[in-house]
């Protein structure tokens, strides 16, 4: 046992496993005057949030302290068209070309380990961490993007900052925290079929608001959370930002091991025996308490859906638009007070993001578009997460299955969850979305976002509508 | 970074709850390597129209908000993403100060590393600065105070150590670079991996 962990444990009390992983983070104490001084084991960086960071550092005369607790890549303004498999900057506009050109630069000078545009590594940078066995349990991630909470599903501290604070961890590999609250998060029950974790993360938003989570750190506990594959888990705790929270994590288990063994930066042989003894401490001790608990059955639960300009305005996809709905979303969505969500008419149905473009995802969606053909009219991208995704779903033949129904098969990247890199819709369109912001543009000026499982967007690209995607997995059965 | 004690200005009031990151700064401007010039294209979406044409009902194109200081906002404003171009736009177009009754982590925590002061205030007073967009404020930061032209005022909290940042004119990055002697012991005491 350390010094610190001696410190700590004096300090006596059952830990919950946030508490464990921020102890073993603390280099400097808070007190009422100074907050934590808080050490981050892995750094994970972009094109579009780290360039004033690392001019910042030069400004300063800063060397980047920890390179090799950094790993970068391009995500967010690379282009996904199927052409552009060797992608070249002088085909890019000039403002994303030039942040892709500085973050080579910056990594090539500091030291950092960047999988670059052509690297057949690259990919979303919340699916390549994982991915890669780079994100593992019992770590503080941080990266300059609010949705680094989906690292936290391998029992990892890990938070979204901007990019001063980008700085901070270049220069000094810690941030100044204040010690967040606990929420524990209880999914009780077995998630129906055709009902996923995104249904269930939604569902929570719904209940707790998209500030609910707002100065907490959300641990997922519960039988349906247990259940749950990485994949998974991942779309939960990639969600945690929408309530607001300032994290989400999942306790490693044998689900997490086996994700894990192998993964090319996963620890190997004698340090992967004895990673895996650690890895096990990693889990609330009995008694531990949070400082606010939600629990939710999820056996009995529908998919769900967004009709509105937040995540938290959600339903049932079999549900209606409430007749309280705020007059500002229903205007902007087109949608009327008690209308029915399921039939909506559909324009655009994007599947990816960091939310749901990994291969489980791929497979709900291919399930569902197997021998289907998507609607006349509709658009439908399928991005997957990461180039090694992507390859691995061509080689189960995935691919084929989007293509035949009429679906384009992009290169990766964050493509329309945020609508950077040319790739998104147009205004007044509707578009049925695996990713995780319904916010007024965010998939391009007047584009109106419907949120959704894999499942539902696929299902909702086959009738052209919203659709439920339990009814097509009926059909299956009956044509078995 | 300038210190800064008092703000005495004007409101401009924005009431609707769950302001996103996405309306303060649309993610197309995010495309920039600066962190200069990101005023422009504050509220793009809602300062625009779709030919570039500012939107006369839009608050921001008032007369009335020329030249103020303080945005008066809705509950939980600027949730979404860790966009530090939020800040950075509010700031180049003026704006020095955020009144609500809850503000986002992410944002809350960027805004006071560039000298925007977050201020959280009870529901009360909130729903009496909603009600008259324009008036005069004094956000005192050194005792913690907003007060009104009629005396009325609200205690908000800063984080201590923000405080004495902003306050003083300091970068916290000069107080973590300080602690590197505990860093490097903390690094070389740790006897297991993460």
């Amino acid at each position: 046992m350390t010094a610190t962990d001696q410190r700590q444990s004096e300090t006596g009390g059952p830990r919950t496993l946030f508490d464990k992983i921020w102890d073993r983070h603390v280099v400097v104490p808070e007190t009422n005057m100074v907050p934590a001084v808080l050490y981050v084991d892995l750094h994970l960086i972009h094109e579009v949030t780290s360039p004033q960071a690392f001019d910042l550092l030069r400004q300063r005369q800063l060397p980047v302290r920890c390179p090799e607790r950094c790993l970068a890549t391009v995500d967010h303004s690379v282009p996904t068209s199927p052409a552009s498999w060797q992608i070249r900057l002088a085909d890019m506009d000039v403002a994303p070309r030039n942040q892709i050109r500085k973050l080579d630069a910056n990594c090539g000078r500091s030291g950092i380990r960047l999988l670059g545009i052509n690297h057949s590594r690259r990919g979303i940078v919340h699916v390549i961490g994982p991915e890669l066995g780079a994100t593992q349990p019992g770590m503080t991630v941080v990266c300059g993007d609010s949705h680094t909470t989906t690292h936290g599903a391998f029992g990892a501290l890990a938070f979204g900052i901007g990019t001063t604070e980008v700085a901070h961890v270049l220069a000094t590999q810690c941030l100044l925290q204040r010690r967040p609250k606990t929420l524990a998060v209880e999914m009780r029950g077995r998630l129906p079929e055709g009902v996923t974790a995104k249904d269930a993360v939604l569902a929570m938003i719904g209940r707790i608001g998209v500030d609910g989570g707002t100065g907490h750190v959300i641990e997922f506990r519960g039988e349906a959370v247990r259940a749950m594959s990485m994949d998974a888990r991942m779309t939960l705790c990639n969600m945690a930002i929408e309530a607001g929270a300032r994290a989400g994590m999942v306790a490693p288990d044998e689900v997490t091991f086996d994700y894990l063994a192998g993964r090319p930066m996963a620890p190997k042989g004698e340090e992967w025996e004895a990673a895996i003894e650690r890895w096990r401490h990693l889990k609330g001790d009995p008694g531990a308490t949070f400082d606010a608990q939600v629990s939710m059955d999820v056996s009995d639960l529908a998919p769900q859906v967004t009709w509105g300009t937040d995540p938290g305005m959600v339903a049932p996809v079999t549900g209606r638009v409430p007749e309280s709905a705020g007059q500002a979303a229903l205007e902007y969505m087109g949608f009327a007070p008690g209308e029915p969500i399921e039939g909506r008419r559909v324009d655009v149905v994007f599947i990816g993001s960091c939310t749901n473009s990994r291969l489980s995802d791929l497979r709900q969606a291919a399930s569902i578009l197997t021998g289907r053909k998507v609607a006349k009219g509709v658009r439908a991208l399928v991005v997957p997460g990461s180039q090694e995704t992507k390859r691995r779903a061509e080689s189960e033949g995935l691919d084929r299955v989007f293509l035949e129904a009429g679906a384009e098969w992009h290169e990766s990247g964050c493509s329309m969850c945020i609508a950077m890199n040319g790739d998104r819709a147009g205004g007044g369109q509707t578009v049925v979305s695996t990713s995780n912001r319904n916010f007024e543009g965010r998939q391009g000026s007047g584009a109106r976002t419907i949120l959704a499982s894999p499942l539902t967007a696929a299902a909702s690209a086959v009738a052209g509508a919203v659709a439920d995607p339990r009814s097509f997995l009926d059909q299956k059965r009956r044509i078995a | 970074m300038e210190a800064i004690e008092i703000i005495r200005s004007r409101t401009v009031v924005l009431a609707q709850a769950n302001v996103d990151t996405d309306q303060i700064i649309p993610a197309r401007f995010l495309t920039t390597t600066s962190r200069d010039g990101l005023g422009a294209h504050l509220f793009a979406d809602h300062r625009f129209d779709a030919h570039g044409q500012p939107r006369a009902d839009f608050v921001f194109n008032t007369a009335e908000a020329a030249g103020c200081q303080v945005l008066v906002a809705g509950h939980n404003f600027a949730c979404g993403s860790s966009r530090e171009h939020a800040p950075w736009a509010l700031l180049d177009f003026g704006v020095r100060a955020v009144i609500s009754t809850g503000i986002a982590d992410i944002f809350r925590t960027n805004a006071l590393r560039n000298g925007l002061l977050p201020v959280v205030v009870d529901d009360d007073f909130h729903k009496k600065l909603l009600a008259s967009p324009g008036t005069e404020v004094e956000i005192d930061l050194r005792r913690g105070t907003v007060t009104l032209p009629d005396g009325a005022h609200a205690e908000f909290e800063i984080e201590p150590f923000a405080r004495f940042c902003l306050l003083e004119g300091v970068d916290p990055l000069g107080y973590l670079l300080s602690k590197e002697p505990e860093i490097r012991h903390y690094e070389g005491e740790r006897a297991w991996r993460p």
